[in-house]
């Protein structure tokens, strides 16, 4: 029996605003526990929310870059549950009128491209922090309580746990270009819940899902997912049924283990925020925060082609990260080559960051440095080989231009100056001259290393090439 | 010194001419409120220190001759917080609670050199008609010391009916600024949801809920309005619109006028001397010029029902937060987390707060959303139109604000059901968020009944004006209880 | 159209679990046949016609009122946590949950 995969993924993002959706508490990390909070974060009582403009706006972005509608009006209903982290003992979030709906995503998969269709898109806050300790006490820290969040919910598009990988890889990449979070699941601020159901092919009704919460990679997803698919599959070809159940992915055996059974639907007693007026979007305000928004990947990858004269692939490495395209566009701004901006962002900065296991902005690197570095190449005040030196400089948080000066290193290109020195070797080794006549290229590479011995390496290289080989065929 | 007969304007006068001091006001103003406290239990706080501290710093600087309010006492229903000022709701839950905040009234009032005298019973939450549901104790009327004194702001309604206190904040959510006025015979305004912040008053129903003045007169009551009205950043359901001053009409005549009168409003339930007082006003304004008609509100009645179902639906999720983990009551002897919201809930909310829970609770459940929530907030549209249909015709809307007079003590605390029907008149307002007042008109019996006037939303002016017409025409908010043992 | 909507003590006994409550057997009791009268009330609803009517949840005249994303330091800290039953280092503290699993 062959069977058909559907996943759905839940993905919850956090906005980076300075303050909380509903109090104007900041929006900060690694504080003293509690330091974050007012009386509206501790639902005391007669405290009232107040609706924070720039999450709706984020809100209003994420769609955009989704290819979703925004909803004209919206209102914020609640969401019941008691839970120590959850001061109200409701969450205020949109179950009616989601801020996005019916949006896509372009996402490739061996080559194969295909749109996965997105349900919707809403605005809420996060809940606080509650700390499980073994000597009997629960501790529960509310600076994380008000967070905003949008949370995204995906149509049932998605048939592989690749696919559901290239899935996250491209939502992650477009939300990150908007700028409205950081979209880091190691820091929080990008959380997948995902469910997975498996039928008979050519059968219509969808199987029953298990879900899978709280998984700290794509990878681990990916592979939850796979573990997943194949548990499904082992259990109705044994004539079994898949239960409705929440699963955890464990890391060290790669299997996914029951967390627990559902037993119908939890009663959440939805209703709509009486505190909050309601929100109504016009294309003016729409277009006002489209003029806010920082490009998309695809319209920057366009003009790196047709403006900068980049290779598509070129283009597509360089908006893998809004960092990385920032970074790229900074420097060019600055005036340097982009093909050679390019590649050494490609190369060398990449091969930096993995090798030190960082984020570009984490790195004492700048667009200017690497701008100043990459015109001394072009303009051969420093050779190729010079400019390892000076890259490992710059990484260091050297600025470039007087670094290569104070260390001497810049490139000889002045034919007065090189034209006696070349003569002098030439005259020194007869031998080399004599084969070069015979026709031994070798000779020409020879005379050119002790060129640079006399000039300790400073020689411009392509000077030197072509003052020798004028002295060698006058001879 | 009673504040019977003297108006805030003439007390302010008093103070300008030095005739009295702030901190002699405020200490008589306690003395008599503690002198009947044994009596009435009309207090749950009385803030003797905090209110002498505040009225020696005004005497200091000097009463505003500007400004009426400066260095007034004031008394604060229990639901609305004070910073530093123990607020209970009249809840066990929060028997020991002190907020780290003032409510954007008590800050106002502040800002007005108002002395803050004391925190006033209530029904626990404000749920209830009677103030009998309080931890506390009940308060009694001061008319009759058998009788209820009304509620929810039954303590802030006594201690102005027993002349201990000139003005008083309340809150109303179905009533309970007006009907304890009426039980009472004093002045009791709901205005316009949104007129007036909500923000630090303890929610009970948020779409309901509206702090207001309760006072002797009129103009007192307006002018009480006048410093506490307007848009709060902190509350957004607090209208921008801009405050007019609400004295402004009084005095006119209501000559043209036209006011409707509900048939409905004088049907089955309504009490033969309730009617017989309503049927008087009539007369009376008849005579001051303004023409009255009969009209009807069709669905009015279904108010009650969609009130219920609303105002609990919206509680059972306000008071969600009081689960013993980050203030008010925790039960002691938890074993676990489960323990400590099951134990503390249910040991520190009254019956009527628990059974509005369990009403508002199972109205929100999945399978009962549509049939009752949806439902109720569907009527609440109906009661609007009707409202707003009465409103391209008529200037106010006129009829009793309770069914009967003040009834005994413990008469129907253990009906719901009937004590829930004492509102009848008084929700319809509160579902379209219109200002009404109830103003002393006759007496039944010995007991105070009150008049309602219902205006259109944002339109306290007229309904002030033709308040203080009505009130200047009769001597009923002459006569005053007499504080010997009733 | 009418339903009937009879509340039988299960019902009752399920609601107070969602609303965190606990009532002895004769509390139920009378809960049950109060509730009951008031769910009779509330059924008068089913005489209204809300065929094609709009819900009102507010009745506020305000509409995109909104916070500009400011943010501001309470420094209400110690005096929150003052309040709180039960604190140690700064945090609010609980006895532990019995059901590991995590919410929402």
């Amino acid at each position: 029996m062959n069977f058909k995969t559907t996943i759905g993924l839940e993905v919850h993002i956090e906005l980076k605003t300075n303050s909380k959706i509903f109090s104007p508490s900041p929006v900060e990390f690694g504080d003293q526990p509690n330091a974050n909070t007012n009386v509206i974060d501790w639902g005391y009582p007669g405290v009232l929310p107040q609706t924070n403009k720039g999450v709706v706006e984020a809100g209003m972005m994420a769609a955009k870059a989704l290819h979703a509608d925004i909803t004209r009006t919206q209102h914020f209903d609640r969401k019941n549950y008691f839970y120590p982290d959850n001061p109200k003992a409701y969450q205020v979030t949109q179950a009616d009128t989601p801020i996005g709906t019916d949006g896509w995503i372009e996402i490739e998969v061996e080559g194969k491209k295909k749109k996965v269709g997105i349900a919707e898109m809403h605005i809420e806050e996060d809940a606080g922090k509650n700390s499980h300790n073994p000597n009997g006490y629960s501790y529960v820290d509310l600076n994380r309580q008000g967070t905003p969040l949008i949370e995204i919910v995906s149509k049932p598009d998605i048939e592989s746990p690749d696919e559901a990988y290239a899935y996250l890889e491209a939502l992650r990449q477009r939300i990150q270009f908007t700028g409205i979070s950081d979209v880091k699941m190691e820091e929080g601020s990008m959380r997948v819940d995902v469910n997975i159901s498996i039928r008979p092919l050519g059968a219509d009704k969808f199987g029953t899902k298990a879900e899978l919460k709280n998984i700290n990679s794509f990878n681990f997803v990916r592979k939850g997912l796979a573990f997943e698919e194949k548990r499904q599959q082992k259990i109705l070809l044994a004539g079994g049924q898949v239960r409705p159940e929440t699963r955890r992915y464990d890391e060290a055996s790669g299997q996914t283990i029951l967390m627990r059974v559902k037993e119908g639907a939890e009663d959440y007693r939805y209703f709509p925020e009486p505190d909050l007026p309601s929100i109504t979007i016009d294309d003016e305000w729409i277009k006002n925060v489209e003029n806010k928004m920082p490009e998309m990947p695809g319209k920057r990858r366009a003009r790196y082609v047709d403006e900068l004269g980049l290779t598509d692939y070129d283009a597509m490495v360089l908006t893998q990260t809004k960092e990385m395209s920032d970074f790229f566009e900074a420097a060019v701004a600055q005036g340097a080559d982009p093909k050679l901006t390019a590649n050494y962002l490609m190369g060398d900065v990449n091969a930096y960051l993995n090798d030190q296991k960082v984020d570009l902005q984490e790195t004492k690197l700048t667009p200017e440095h690497l701008a100043s570095m990459v015109k001394m190449i072009s303009d051969e005040t420093i050779s190729s080989k010079m400019a390892k030196k000076v890259f490992k400089a710059i990484t260091e948080g050297e600025e470039p231009t007087s670094w290569v000066k104070a260390k001497g290193l810049v490139q000889l290109s002045d034919p007065a100056v090189l034209e006696p020195i070349i003569v002098e070797v030439v005259d020194n080794n007869e031998q080399s001259v004599a084969d070069f006549k015979n026709g031994k290229d070798r000779a020409v590479g020879f005379l050119v290393g002790q060129i640079m011995k006399q000039t300790k390496g400073q020689a411009n290289p392509k000077i030197v090439n072509k003052i020798l080989m004028k002295e060698l065929n006058s001879r | 010194m009673k504040f019977f007969d003297i108006t805030v304007t003439e007390l302010h006068q008093k103070l300008v001419d030095k005739e009295l001091t702030v901190t002699e006001l405020v200490s008589e103003t306690l003395d008599q409120i503690e002198a009947d406290q044994k009596v009435l239990n009309d207090f749950v706080t009385i803030n003797r220190e905090g209110a002498l501290a505040q009225a020696k710093a005004i005497d200091e600087k000097g009463v505003a001759a500007d400004n009426i309010w400066s260095g007034i006492p004031i008394a604060i229903k229990d639901n609305i917080v004070t910073k530093g000022i123990k607020t209970t709701a009249a809840s066990k839950m929060l028997s020991n609670f002190t907020p780290i905040y003032d409510a954007t009234v008590i800050e106002r009032l502040q800002a007005n050199d108002v002395i803050i005298i004391g925190k006033t019973n209530m029904d626990e939450f404000a749920m209830g008609g009677s103030t009998e549901t309080s931890y506390f104790g009940d308060t009694r009327n001061p008319w009759d010391h058998t009788k209820v004194p009304g509620g929810s702001s039954g303590g802030s309604a006594t201690t102005v009916s027993a002349g201990n206190s000139i003005a008083a904040l309340g809150s109303d959510t179905g009533g309970s600024i007006r009907q304890p006025a009426s039980y009472t015979g004093i002045v009791g305004v709901k205005p316009t949801y949104g007129r007036i912040s909500r923000y630090g008053l303890i929610a009970f129903g948020s779409s309901l809920d509206q702090i207001g003045p309760m006072t002797r007169s009129v103009k007192d009551n307006a002018a009480l309005l006048n410093i506490i009205a307007g848009m709060d950043e902190r509350d957004l359901t607090s209208s921008d619109k801009a405050v007019p001053d609400f004295t402004s009409k009084i005095g006119k005549d209501i000559k043209g006028m036209k006011i409707g009168l509900p048939k409905e409003y004088l049907g089955e339930g309504i009490n033969d001397d309730v009617k017989e007082v309503v049927r008087q006003a009539v007369e009376i304004l008849t005579d001051l010029g303004a023409t009255i008609e009969e009209i009807s509100l069709p669905r009015s009645k279904y108010g009650v029902a969609a009130y219920y179902i609303i105002g609990s639906s919206e509680a059972s999720s306000n008071l969600q937060r009081f689960d013993g983990i980050r203030y008010g009551h925790r039960a002691e002897d938890v074993k676990n987390l489960e323990d400590v919201y099951v134990k503390s809930r249910s040991e520190g909310f009254g019956d009527e707060v628990k059974r509005r829970i369990m009403l508002g609770t199972y109205s929100l459940s999945a399978g009962t959303y549509d049939a009752y929530f949806k439902k109720a907030a569907q009527v609440r549209t109906l009661i609007i139109d009707d409202f707003n249909k009465i409103f391209e015709n008529y200037d106010l809307i006129i009829g009793p604000t309770a069914p009967t007079p003040a009834y005994k003590l413990g008469a129907e605390v253990d009906d719901p059901t009937t004590m829930y029907m004492n509102d009848v008149l008084t929700i319809p307002v509160n579902l379209a968020g219109l200002p009404a007042m109830s103003v002393p008109a006759g007496f039944s019996d010995g007991m105070p009944v009150g008049l309602q006037i219902i205006a259109k939303p944002f339109d306290e002016v007229t309904m002030y004006q033709a308040g203080a017409a009505f009130e200047a025409a009769t001597d009923v908010h002459q006569k005053h209880p007499e504080m010997e043992d009733k | 159209m009418t339903t009937e909507n009879n509340i039988t003590k299960t019902d009752v006994e399920h609601v107070a679990t969602l609303a965190k409550l606990k009532f002895s057997d004769e509390q139920l009791e009378k809960f049950t046949d109060q509730i009951e009268d008031i769910i009779g009330l509330v059924n008068t609803l089913n005489e209204v016609d809300t065929t094609d009517v709009e819900p009102t949840f507010n009745v506020t005249d305000q509409l995109n009122r909104m916070r500009e994303d400011v943010a501001v330091r309470s420094g209400d800290k110690d005096v929150l946590l003052a309040n709180a039953p039960e604190t140690e280092n700064g945090f609010i503290r609980v006895p532990a949950i019995l059901d590991e699993s995590e919410e929402a």
